[in-house]
């Protein structure tokens, strides 16, 4: 008896829809992505949007000089800035969907952005 | 003082669940004992039992040996009521629902290689989202969607022809267990 002789022919059909969704959950899940991103503000407006997937470290410059803001590791931090208090940069690294650092007096932001935002913004 | 004895009463329907799941629960501990690289990727032996037992018995039965094998084998692993048990729990009822479904497509064109990728697909999709919603809530998990997705094809079509070819070995129609 050989093994073939057993699959009819819908078992194919299903057999090639489960090849296809294969496929396409390859597609979906490595290929877009679904990395998170942090969105840095100057001013209000979008500066940049950074992948919380990849390191790497940018500088932007407000009107006080310039703050650096650093992805490692899936989080984000802002490293150094001009500003009087430094409390952006004593928050640390920030890792949840919604949570944000403010520089303001070099009127920088950088906030994680995710899909569904569990709240508005988190402060401490 | 008198004795008292406590006897259940079986019906010879009882006598055939317990067999077939004894037979479902001594696969699913060779299931444990594969070594494989990913946890959650395993090959579902004892669904070849079930698949037999839908065939031969219905649908009941196989809810039956389904449900008493993720427990005894939950008791037997030592994982009785933890995130594993639930996740297989959640596997095997998922499976069952769409199993359900499946026997009653017309039977000429699809077998039990097509129940059998179609209830591992529900598998993995059921465990998945138990997954995202108790155990790993973070969206990362979706990127092994792939993996699970293929080896729920695989393991799926290599169960159904096994199941394919017992259920059509002669030596096997009464019992549904083979006769050694």
């Amino acid at each position: 008896m050989s093994w073939l002789s057993l699959v009819r022919r819908g078992d194919w059909l299903v057999a090639f829809i489960g090849a296809m969704l294969c496929a396409l959950s390859f597609a979906l899940a490595w290929q877009s992505g679904v990395a998170e991103k942090a969105i840095v503000r100057r001013g209000g407006e979008i500066f940049a949007e950074l992948e919380l997937s990849r390191d790497r470290q940018i500088e932007v410059t407000g009107p006080l000089g310039i703050t650096t803001i650093a992805v490692s590791k899936g989080r984000v931090r802002v490293v150094s800035d001009p500003g009087q208090h430094q409390y952006c940069v004593r928050q640390g690294w920030l890792e949840r969907a919604g949570e944000i650092a403010i520089c303001a007096p070099n009127q920088i932001s950088v906030q994680i952005a995710g899909r569904k935002e569990p709240y508005d913004s988190l402060s401490y | 003082m008198t004795r008292s004895v406590i006897r259940l009463i079986t019906t010879p329907e009882d006598h055939r669940i317990a067999r077939l799941a004894a037979a479902a629960i001594g696969l699913a501990l060779i299931d444990a004992a594969i070594p494989l690289p990913l946890p959650g990727v395993k090959p579902g032996l004892s669904n070849i039992v079930t698949l037999i037992v839908l065939a031969r018995f219905g649908w009941g039965t196989a809810a039956w040996v389904s449900g008493l094998r993720v427990i005894a084998g939950g008791i037997l692993l030592g994982h009785l009521l933890s995130p594993g048990f639930f996740m297989s729990l959640t596997g095997a009822v998922v499976s069952l629902f769409v199993l359900a479904g499946a026997i009653h497509l017309p039977r000429r064109w699809f077998g039990p290689i097509s129940w059998s990728v179609l209830a591992a697909f529900a598998h993995i999709a059921g465990q998945l989202l138990l997954a995202r919603l108790w155990l790993i809530p973070h969206d990362g998990l979706f990127l092994l969607v792939p993996v699970f997705a293929v080896a729920a094809l695989v393991f799926g079509i290599i169960n159904g022809l096994i199941a394919a070819r017992l259920l059509a070995d002669p030596s096997f129609i009464n019992t549904g267990t083979p006769h050694v």
